[in-house]
């Protein structure tokens, strides 16, 4: 239990997959003017991330591993997260079509969102891929824990955004130049949660 | 390094990779949806501007809310009476003509100035205002904004920013519609915080060119060409199209005949004939009395 908290806070906070490992800048900034979609961007990357790091462990333990091909993750996982985010489209279109008028657009965003290869690439450097029931559920935990990181980040900007869009910035910092920032300074805030460590 | 190395990446990556798109391509058949082949169809027949003046999210929206029968089908301004048919048929109904509308700014308050730079006409300014460029903001700042008068435009140019067909612009102080790029989709009508913008049937001959409420005085200190209330137009109509509703002449288009008589006799010449029409388009000459 101790190991998924562990999890848990560095994904949100101390080791937050956008503000401190800068992972997924693009749908940070481009899905970021309204809370409402900043936060169904959010949930879909927290889905997508934990269903791909559920996928990219079996990949990688079942095919990649016997076979000594170590090497080639990065290729595979990429193109195992553009299926899953195909067929999770589509099953969604199909059985649920609330959450997918409800995501829209964001999931077809996602299949090439750098931080689910992120977050897939990281559970492989920290030892999840093994054969092993519980190594498989802290995968999974990573996974969903940095796609709630995700939503905590973006949401967070969101917010920050819809007030600065309506102050007045000097000109030169109108619009996109004065958003930059202000994902710096959050960045910034969040760097303060460095080293924090529970156990 | 030996080659069979290479060869064991190539065919599991490949191997991966058709597995995938085999999955991918039975998952399309099973969790094939359904979708009413007439949606694309609707879809093709407007214009895809998505500017949102049939009250829907876009274009997509309207098409489905069509196919839905929650919408009407002559709601796309824009498309007007070309895509109303075309979608008629689609849907197996009878289209209702509707008459093309297009914008109309009621405010004649263009400002001129003399060759010092001194102004001569137009709408007064009551004060400097050096704020951002924007109507909405403007608007509130001294009460009722940097003009004399409550009820003109500004020239702010808000109406500009929202417009997505390149239809309005500022001329002289005062916002201006190009009615041959104006489908009538009313989001300037919506956004002007003056409501000085309002609709008419494109092809109008005799408007009114002014939004003023307040009384003749005051409307004669804050514009030179305001509307006053004074009636005259009222008593040459020929037809008693004409009201004076808050000391502002209305013309009732029912009964207007576009003989063109007010424009004569307006004092503050704001009653325009054919403002609103194409130059190529003749203008029917007023008769005499």
């Amino acid at each position: 239990m101790e190991a998924i908290l562990g999890i848990l806070i560095a994904a949100l906070l101390s080791q937050n997959f956008i503000l401190v490992k800068f992972y997924g800048i693009c749908p940070f900034m481009g899905v970021s003017k309204k809370i409402d979609t900043a936060l169904g961007m959010g949930v879909a990357v927290t889905f997508v991330m934990a269903l791909a790091s559920a996928a990219c462990w079996a990949v990688d333990v079942f095919m990649l591993q016997p076979l000594n091909l170590g090497y080639m993750q990065t290729v595979s996982f990429i193109l195992v997260i553009a299926s899953l985010v195909q067929v999770v489209e589509m099953f969604l279109k199909k059985f649920v079509p609330a959450l997918y008028k409800a995501l829209g657009v964001f999931l077809p965003l996602i299949t090439t969102n750098c931080a689910v290869l992120g977050v897939v690439l990281v559970n492989a450097q920290n030892g999840y891929h093994v054969a092993d029931a519980w190594q498989f559920l802290l995968s999974v935990v990573n996974g969903a824990a940095g796609g709630l990181g995700f939503t905590l980040a973006i949401v967070l900007f969101a917010s920050v955004r819809e007030r600065v869009d309506k102050a007045e910035p000097p000109e030169c910092f109108k619009g996109f130049p004065i958003a930059l920032i202000t994902a710096g300074l959050l960045a910034l805030a969040f760097m303060g949660f460095s080293g924090l460590k529970i156990f | 390094m030996d080659i069979m190395a290479i060869v064991t990446a190539i065919l599991i990556l490949g191997g991966l990779g058709l597995g995938f798109g085999l999955v991918l391509a039975a998952a399309s058949k099973v969790f094939y949806v359904e979708t009413d082949s007439r949606l694309d169809q609707l879809n093709e027949c407007l214009p895809g501007a998505n500017c949102g003046g049939c009250g829907y999210a876009g274009c997509g929206a309207y098409a489905e809310a069509v196919l839905n029968g929650e919408a009407p089908i002559g709601a796309c301004a824009s498309g007007g009476n070309e895509a109303a048919a075309k979608m008629s048929e689609i849907m197996g109904v009878k289209a209702e003509v509707v008459a093309r509308k297009v914008a109309l700014v009621k405010c004649s308050g263009q400002k001129t100035y003399n060759e010092v730079g001194e102004q001569i006409g137009g709408a007064k300014v009551k004060g400097i205002y050096e704020g951002f460029k924007e109507c909405r903001a403007a608007s509130k700042v001294g009460g009722s904004g940097p003009l004399a008068c409550k009820y003109g435009c500004l020239g702010y140019g808000t109406c500009t920013k929202v417009c997505k067909y390149d239809a309005i612009h500022v001329v002289d102080g005062v916002a201006k519609v190009d009615v041959d790029k104006c489908v009538g989709c009313g989001m300037c009508m919506i956004v002007c915080p003056r409501k000085v913008i309002g609709m008419v049937e494109y092809g109008t001959d005799v408007i009114i060119a002014c939004n003023s409420n307040a009384k003749g005085a005051v409307t004669a200190r804050s514009c030179t060409a305001g509307c006053i209330g004074c009636g005259l137009c009222k008593k040459i109509c020929p037809n008693d199209a004409i009201t004076i509703e808050k000391n502002l002449a209305v013309i009732d288009y029912s009964k207007c005949v576009s003989c063109g008589l007010c424009a004569t006799v307006c004092p503050k010449h704001l009653i325009a004939d054919a403002k609103i029409r194409n130059d190529s388009d003749p203008i029917p000459a007023p008769n005499k009395v």
